[in-house]
């Protein structure tokens, strides 16, 4: 029995429902043709001069490399450094005042420099917790839905495994660990989030791979003589990805957000470390009297989202062949 | 297709061994001694607490008991959580609060998740799209602490359209806004993911033919576009309602809801082992078949997807 | 002083308005209020942690439940004043061996008579290792205990307990314990019915007492609900004013108190910290602040490089008065505590607001940094280590207070200092237990009973099982012994007093604030007050 016949697959003998349309008119024969006829880097090459083009793509950009400059210098946009700035009781839940844009939090601190200065620790636990979770989530998803028979059954059950682990339950073990124990970083909660959530993307890619796998431009490619792990790098994979840009733009954000329910189970960042997350939770016991320590650092994550979002929604008009016009 | 059930049927007993197995070790890796909490603020009483560790097989090694638990499973003996309570009648307390909670918050999100997804693709860009947008941004940028809080702050104790609690019995009437609540986050992704398979099929060459074959603009739309664009948001639900069962941690705090998620949490937190593994399990139990009722439905959504018989 | 003499005054007011009410009325048949007596009030209630068994329920859940199903030798007065409820009188001439009668013809709610057998064996049962009770610890000075409470002992008697006659037992101590007589009223000294020795299980999921209430026969459903009826034929000093209490087991505060103003919940022990700011708004006049017999304190261990000896006590006073406790209490917790000037609570009978050394407790930011560089001219403070306090955040909302203090002392001192989260109580308990702590911990006492030593023996005696910061001094040692073997309460209480004079100067834990209570109720009910514990007075409580 050879792995695919365990799986999933396109039965040729069987007459084809009238819903899906003829063949030769899809519209996956262009992209045989594109394949086919250009050289190897054609597929990104022209994804990129498409991209260019596009209003979204130039906005969501602009945005994103605001976000990256405010998270990495944040000095030059916020005079105060709260690091060093003493948080006063007698300010709290103060309005806006000279040199305070945003008013106070509870604690007294400026609402305006937490959040600038929080951006970096946000902004890496949700890049880099989605960057992990797509590559390692990603490349396992494919696998499986790919081969199909044992390998998918080892890597899909252990992904329900995975799945099923309560995150707070490996979040505490991973943290007493002796190298978490005294310092937490960013790049902890990194690691504990990407641990737990590679299994939602694991999925989603599964399914989409499965879905595209069994196409026809996948055969011609095949019989053309394409390996068939080629096949999947360069035919499946980009019309499967989709659905995976979607969960992961979802995901950057919730990942941010999950930072602040860990922190508040006191499990994520250090009190002392700066982040939406941890500002959005303390801010939650003013909320009725003064609400504005909780939406700005949220404005910023929306904000953050939306552009990561826009991004992906450009990248995944311009990778696939089918929305693209001729 | 019966072989093949079957098949997936025969892999649940690796994962329930490498699920208890990991889900246990973890447990006691736990830091702090959980019979040590028991005391409280108070001095622990050395006796008492080794009467104890006896009573729970906290004094064998890890392997022991490990084994006990699953000797246990095999007696139908799930053993007694921290307040001496059988583990089993605790289980038959939270699931099915939970199971219905979970099952609510699913339909909900499935079908409105689906429908603005599909009205916002074939409206793309357009105002609707871009409200939807905003919605879903505000799911996801605002925590579900907040938005839970605020949602049954408003709905719940100042409109009192429903009660800010449940209830004894977690009637269903009760279980609307939470359902609602913990629906939110999966909504914005069903959505997104409707929305945007619909745009990407909606140029498909086949619904240009069944347009051209002289097909109603709804039979097209949902017998061609949305059948066709349901695989990533059917994977995404059955992935989510083991989610929706387990991680309603603080959607059922803020409810007050008597589920799985808060007695999880309570035991993790005090450490107890078998109360952990065996709702564990029966969160394993959830995925597996979830997953499998996913990857039949695959087979119905894209006639292209076969199973062999 | 502002705050307990107004609530003094308070009371008093409170007095003779329900001296008025009742002369006026003139009726019997009701609670003084003049309410409803048949309606059931529904309260908020936690899951007990353990099956209902007096000597194995050390917390609030089932600790409530316990207190009002149980009557036991004495009780506690609203003001923490002891009053008999079984005792008829408990009598000593030496501190350490006590003779106690009980008043006879009193039956539990299934009709078994109350003897002193009850009592005595419910104590060995309670003290007895192989019964694993969690506050066995309790019974400690009764002679026979160390034999009892042996690991693997299968003792189950203390030689210490002896039944005289039908009402009568003595009890013999193993030293001199002046108060002694006020622990009576704990949970753990309850009485219990034959049958709940003979199978503990079945009894704890529906135990029966002697107390103003008994459970309802729908009783305990787990994590939904404990529905409580009156005890007809209790007559003792905390008679039921109403039709019966429904504790609605609730999983946080922020729930009930959504509840509360809905209306569908009766009685809110305790405000969470999220409505603290707008619950007075909320409820209008249907709130309580009332101070209770707990505090709040900050340990700093001795084994912490750098505090021990003078360096370390010039530390901890400087800690201690850089740090604003009115302006804390004011902001973050809306007035809803009380800056502490001692190691106890005012609401014990002792108290002393100005003991010598409470200006030690009092904020002064440049006498803090002059005590502060003293101790570095002694032993010299690395600027870059971070002082940390640490704290549990699985419940208790401590974060933010702790931020408040962390940040008074970089403000006030110039060190850097934070926060220290611990995900769970027993990790943060292990480390306190095993001395591996890396800075000072948050603690918090609640009295178990009034009694000025119960917040001072059991934390800063030497080798006492909360003696978090290890702290050893002998003297102080020597006074709590001679306060224990003083021949009344109050006798003891001065020299108790005196020994706390030690413990202002050094420090071993710094004394942040009491407690109190803050508690509301609905439009339903009324007569809501609180007793010395900060727990409801439920019987008392009536429906309008």
């Amino acid at each position: 029995m050879t792995p695919e016949n365990s799986y999933p697959k396109m039965d040729s003998t069987e007459a084809i429902p009238h819903f899906v349309a003829p063949l030769e008119e899809t519209p996956l024969q262009a992209t045989d043709k594109v394949n086919e006829d250009e050289a190897p880097s054609s597929m990104w090459k022209e994804a990129w001069r498409n991209l260019r083009r596009q209003p979204l793509f130039i906005l969501s950009a602009l945005l994103i490399i605001l976000v990256i400059l405010v998270a990495l210098f944040p000095g030059l946009f916020s005079p105060l450094n709260p690091a060093n700035d003493v948080c006063q009781l007698q300010n709290s839940n103060g309005p806006a005042a000279a040199g305070h844009p945003l008013g106070f939090t509870q604690q007294g601190c400026d609402v305006y420099a937490r959040v600038i200065f929080g951006t970096q620790n946000s902004v890496t636990v949700g890049v880099f917790t989605t960057l992990a979770v797509v590559l390692l989530g990603g490349a396992i998803g494919a696998l499986a839905g790919y081969y199909g028979g044992w390998v998918d059954a080892v890597l899909a059950r252990i992904s329900d495994i995975f799945f099923a682990l309560p995150m707070i339950l490996g979040a505490i073990v991973v943290m007493q660990l002796p190298m978490f124990r005294t310092s937490r970083t960013a790049w902890t909660l990194v690691i504990i989030l990407a641990l737990f959530g590679w299994p939602q993307v694991a999925r989603i890619t599964r399914g989409a791979v499965i879905e595209v796998r069994n196409a026809d431009f996948i055969k011609s490619a095949r019989s053309l003589g394409v390996s068939r792990f080629r096949a999947l790098l360069r035919h499946v994979i980009p019309n499967a990805m989709a659905p995976v840009i979607v969960v992961a733009t979802i995901s950057l954000g919730t990942f941010i957000a999950a930072e602040s329910t860990l922190s508040f189970l006191g499990i994520g960042l250090p009190p002392s470390a700066m982040s939406w997350g941890n500002d959005i939770q303390s801010a939650q016991a003013s909320l009725r009297s003064n609400p504005w320590p909780l939406l700005w650092p949220s404005f910023a994550l929306i904000l953050t989202v939306l552009s990561f979002m826009m991004l992906g929604d450009a990248l995944r008009d311009a990778l696939d062949p089918k929305a693209r016009k001729r | 297709m019966a072989s093949y059930i079957l098949k997936r049927f025969l892999q649940l007993i690796p994962v329930f061994l490498g699920a208890t197995f990991l889900v246990y070790y973890l447990v006691f890796s736990l830091p702090g001694d959980p019979i040590a909490a028991l005391f409280g603020d108070k001095p622990v009483n050395p006796a008492v607490a080794a009467q104890l560790r006896t009573q729970y097989h906290l004094d064998q090694p890890f392997i022991v008991q490990y084994l006990l638990y699953l000797k246990g499973i095999f007696t139908l003996d799930l053993g007694q959580d921290f307040s001496g309570r059988p583990i089993a009648a605790v289980l038959g307390e939270v699931f099915p609060v939970t199971a219905r909670l979970a099952i609510m918050a699913l339909i909900f999100e499935a079908f409105f998740g689906i429908l603005f997804g599909l009205l916002a693709g074939l409206r793309k860009g357009k105002f609707f799209d871009g409200t939807v947008l905003v919605a879903s941004l505000i799911v996801i940028g605002i925590p579900i602490f907040v938005l839970g809080f605020l949602m049954q702050f408003v709905i719940g104790v100042q409109l009192k359209w429903a009660k800010p609690t449940v209830g004894a019995g977690a009637p269903i009437p009760d279980l609307i806004l939470p359902a609602l609540v913990l629906g939110l986050v999966s909504f914005a992704y069903v959505l997104r993911l409707t929305r945007t398979s619909v745009i990407e099929n909606m140029n498909a060459d086949y619904v240009r033919t069944a347009t051209a074959k002289g097909l109603s603009r709804s039979r097209v739309v949902t017998v061609h576009i949305l059948r066709n664009s349901l695989i990533p948001v059917v994977t995404f639900l059955g992935a989510d309602l083991g989610s929706l069962m387990g991680g309603a941690i603080v959607t059922e705090g803020i409810f007050n809801v008597p589920g799985v998620g808060n007695r999880l949490y309570r035991a993790v937190l005090s450490g107890e082992g078998p109360t952990v593994v065996s709702i564990v399990t029966l969160l394993v139990l959830v995925y597996v078949i979830a997953n499998l009722v996913v990857d039949l439905l695959y087979a119905w959504l894209d006639p292209r997807i076969r199973y062999d018989s | 002083m502002r705050f307990s003499r107004t609530s003094k005054a308070l009371g008093l007011a409170a007095i003779a308005a329900l001296a008025l009410t009742a002369c006026g009325g003139g009726s019997t048949n009701s609670g003084s209020g003049g309410g409803n007596a048949s309606a059931v009030i529904t309260v908020d209630g936690s899951e007990p942690q353990n099956p209902l068994m007096p000597a194995g329920t050390n917390e609030v859940g089932g600790g409530k439940i316990i207190d009002l199903i149980f009557a036991g030798l004495v009780s506690y007065d609203s003001s923490g004043k002891k009053v008999n409820e079984l005792a008829d009188s408990i009598t000593t001439t030496d501190a350490q061996n006590y003779t106690i009668k009980i008043k006879s013809g009193k039956k539990f709610t299934n009709g078994e008579a109350i003897t002193a057998k009850s009592f005595v064996d419910a104590w060995n049962f309670g003290a007895a290792a192989k019964n694993a009770q969690l506050s066995s610890i309790f019974f400690e000075g009764i002679q026979g205990f160390d034999e009892a409470n042996k690991e693997g002992s299968t003792v189950d008697t203390m030689s210490g307990l002896k039944v005289v006659d039908e009402t009568t037992f003595t009890v013999a101590l193993t030293q001199k314990e002046s108060d002694w007589p006020l622990r009576l009223g704990y949970s753990a000294f309850m009485p219990l019915p034959s049958g709940a020795i003979k199978d503990p299980k079945t009894y704890g999921e529906k135990p029966v007492g002697d107390g103003p209430y008994k459970m309802d026969d729908s009783g305990w459903q787990h994590n939904v609900q404990i529905k409580l009826i009156p005890n007809p034929d209790y007559d003792g000093p905390r008679k039921a004013k109403n039709g019966g209490l429904v504790f609605k087991i609730y999983q946080n505060d922020d729930a009930a108190y959504q509840d509360l103003v809905s209306d569908n919940l009766d009685v809110l022990q305790t405000i969470p910290t999220s409505a603290i700011a707008n619950f007075k708004k909320d409820l209008g006049d249907r709130t309580i602040e009332k101070p209770y017999a707990g505090n709040q304190t900050i340990a700093i261990p001795y084994y912490l490089p750098g505090w021990s000896g003078e360096a370390g006590k010039l530390r901890r006073q400087a800690i201690s008065m850089a740090i604003d406790r009115p302006e804390i209490t004011k902001v973050i917790f809306s007035n809803g505590r009380q800056p502490a000037t001692d190691f106890t609570a005012p609401v014990l009978s002792g108290y002393d607001a100005n003991l010598p050394g409470s200006e030690n407790l009092k904020f002064d930011a440049a006498k803090a940094k002059q005590l502060w560089a003293q101790a570095d001219a002694i032993q010299k403070w690395d600027p870059n280590q971070t002082f940390t306090i640490a704290y549990n955040a699985d419940k208790g909302g401590h974060k933010a207070w702790v931020e408040a203090v962390t940040n008074q002392l970089k403000n006030n001192l110039g060190i850097k200092a934070e926060g220290k989260p611990y995900a769970t109580f027993k990790e943060a308990r292990n480390d306190a237990t095993k001395g591996t702590l890396t800075g000072a911990i948050r603690a918090g006492w609640q009295a178990d009973y009034p009694s000025l030593y119960n917040f001072l023996g059991p934390i800063y005696a030497k080798g006492a099982g909360s003696n978090d910061a290890r702290y050893d001094n002998p003297a102080f040692d020597a006074m709590l012994n001679k306060g224990l073997g003083a021949t009344s309460v109050d006798e003891g209480n001065k020299i108790f007093n005196q020994a706390q004079q030690i413990l202002l100067q050094d420090l071993p834990a710094i004394p942040l604030w009491y407690q109190v209570a803050q508690g509301g109720w609905s439009t339903k009910v009324t007569n809501v007050d609180y007793g010395w514990d900060g727990v409801p007075l439920y019987y008392n409580i009536t429906a309008k």
